[in-house]
């Protein structure tokens, strides 16, 4: 009998959400690591009971937790996330030179093919590979030290790299987003990058076509078509066919096109999903309406979803790493929200309903589907 | 024997109760009760200072003795009472946060 595990990080701690495949009754545990907050946790799609977790306070620092049973028991792993070299400058928001500095682990990318390689997303802006299971990381250095790291400039929400793809045809290639710098690719293995940013318009940068500077929010891939990129900006829902080397906008008839979510079906690769939210002003859904926004033209054409989601008075937001999807074959979608609901839709999002409701905001869903 | 009181946070982290009592050689120092914690709870290095810098977290304080030491060189040595065992080091974590 199939299962799902469904990972959520909140502000104060993780829980772990459990259904079989009908996805009607949930099992929830938790709060794990209570009163931190769990920017991201995910498993090891070579071995699904290897989870990893990013466990952080603005008191005690960052620590990273793995779990090798699939959530019941946790260990504290390593911590310690140095800059290779001397870390040098990047810019502040007010454009004066400013220190690379360590903050937090904002998401964990296990290795397509061995639990014991995990890639780490972190603030300051740099992306690290831990080989040993998390005891150990070393930095890539080398995005940080391609020629535009001095000139990267903080989002509002921090300089943070919070993308990080793997192919699944070629281990070489990864891609990676920051914000507010963009969208990043290496062809051989995290040594070198290019930025991977023509095509994208930001009018509030002062050159809106520049090579970088783009607030990019998040950035999907189907794995049958790692070629095809889907991206939302901080405005704008845009489209890769060529690997990111150029993008075009397919924000259609989105009623806004600002947002932070945006997946891929899991047998659909032309199905996307985003959650619009107003503006840049006002974090939360457009209208007081809950809706995901369904494509399944690969963009443009966008029909608003919304059975079973609060269509009066509801302010929540999404944030970037809070949506899933599930891999039955009628694939599950799963979202969660700042104010703290989980939702899910075992019908490709034609139906909805919260698996919670009153957990602390979300910060990140991921879901493990287990045979 | 040192006594070290620990926030909730971390006693729940390192899995001890309220007060945690190590050995430390002399002199004892903010700096050597450190190392001699992290050494027993390792899961707590670089949730009280920097790993890389040493440098205490911005929002903990170690007070002794009705004092606030957090100020305090890292090699000075503790007070006696502290070294003696007869008051605890206080590692305190700031009233503060949503």
């Amino acid at each position: 009998m199939s299962q799902v595990r469904v990972l959520v990080g909140t502000r104060k701690g993780a829980f772990i959400l459990t259904a079989d495949g009908k996805r009607e009754h949930w099992e929830v545990s938790g709060p794990h690591f209570a009163g931190w907050e769990l920017y991201h946790l995910k498993g090891s799609p070579a071995d699904p009971n290897r989870l990893y977790a990013s466990q952080s306070s603005g008191w005690f620092g960052q620590l990273i937790q793995r779990s090798d049973d699939g959530g019941k028991t946790w260990e504290p792993v390593g911590n310690k996330f140095e800059y290779d070299g001397i870390p040098g400058t990047h810019q502040w928001y007010d454009g004066t030179a400013h220190p690379w500095e360590f903050k937090r682990v904002w998401h964990l990318e296990p290795s397509l093919t061995d639990p014991d390689v995990v890639y780490a997303g972190i603030e300051d802006a740099a992306l690290f590979r831990s080989s040993d299971a998390g005891q150990t990381w070393q930095e890539l250095s080398g995005l940080r030290g391609h020629g535009s790291g001095p000139g990267w400039q903080p989002g509002a929400g921090g300089m943070c790299l919070h993308t990080i793809i793997l192919d699944p045809t070629d281990p070489a290639r990864i891609f990676i987003a920051i914000s507010a710098a963009g969208a990043f690719r290496s062809d051989d293995g995290g040594k070198t990058w290019q930025p991977i940013n023509k095509g994208l318009y930001s009018k509030y940068i002062p050159n809106p076509t520049a090579e970088v500077g783009h607030c990019v929010h998040h950035v999907a891939m189907h794995p049958s078509r790692p070629g095809v990129l889907f991206m939302q900006k901080h405005w704008d829902v845009m489209r890769s066919d060529d690997a990111g080397d150029s993008w075009r906008e397919i924000s259609g008839n989105l009623p806004t096109d600002f947002g932070f979510v945006i997946d891929v079906h899991a047998h659909e690769p032309e199905t996307i999903y985003v959650v619009p939210i107003k503006s840049d002003s006002e974090h939360y859904v457009h209208e007081g309406k809950l809706r995901v926004f369904r494509s399944r033209s690969g963009g443009n054409e966008w029909e608003p979803l919304t059975n079973g989601l609060p269509q009066s008075n509801c302010y929540v937001n999404v944030l970037r790493d809070a949506m899933a999807v599930d891999k039955l074959d009628e694939c599950g979608v799963y979202f969660g929200t700042s104010g703290g609901q989980v939702y899910v839709s075992p019908d490709a999002g034609d139906t909805w309903s919260p698996i919670v409701r009153d957990l602390p905001a979300v910060l990140s869903v991921e879901v493990q589907t287990l045979a | 024997m040192i006594r070290i009181v620990l926030p909730y946070h971390l006693r729940v982290l390192a899995h001890v109760g309220s007060e945690v009592e190590l050995d430390v050689e002399r002199p004892v120092t903010q700096c050597s009760v450190l190392d001699a914690l992290e050494a027993r709870y390792p899961m707590l290095r670089g949730t009280i200072r920097d790993q890389s810098t040493q440098q205490r977290r911005a929002f903990l304080r170690f007070f002794a003795c009705e004092r606030d030491l957090s100020h305090e060189p890292a090699d000075t040595p503790l007070p006696d009472r502290v070294v003696s065992g007869h008051e605890p080091l206080i590692i305190l974590g700031a009233i503060a946060g949503g």
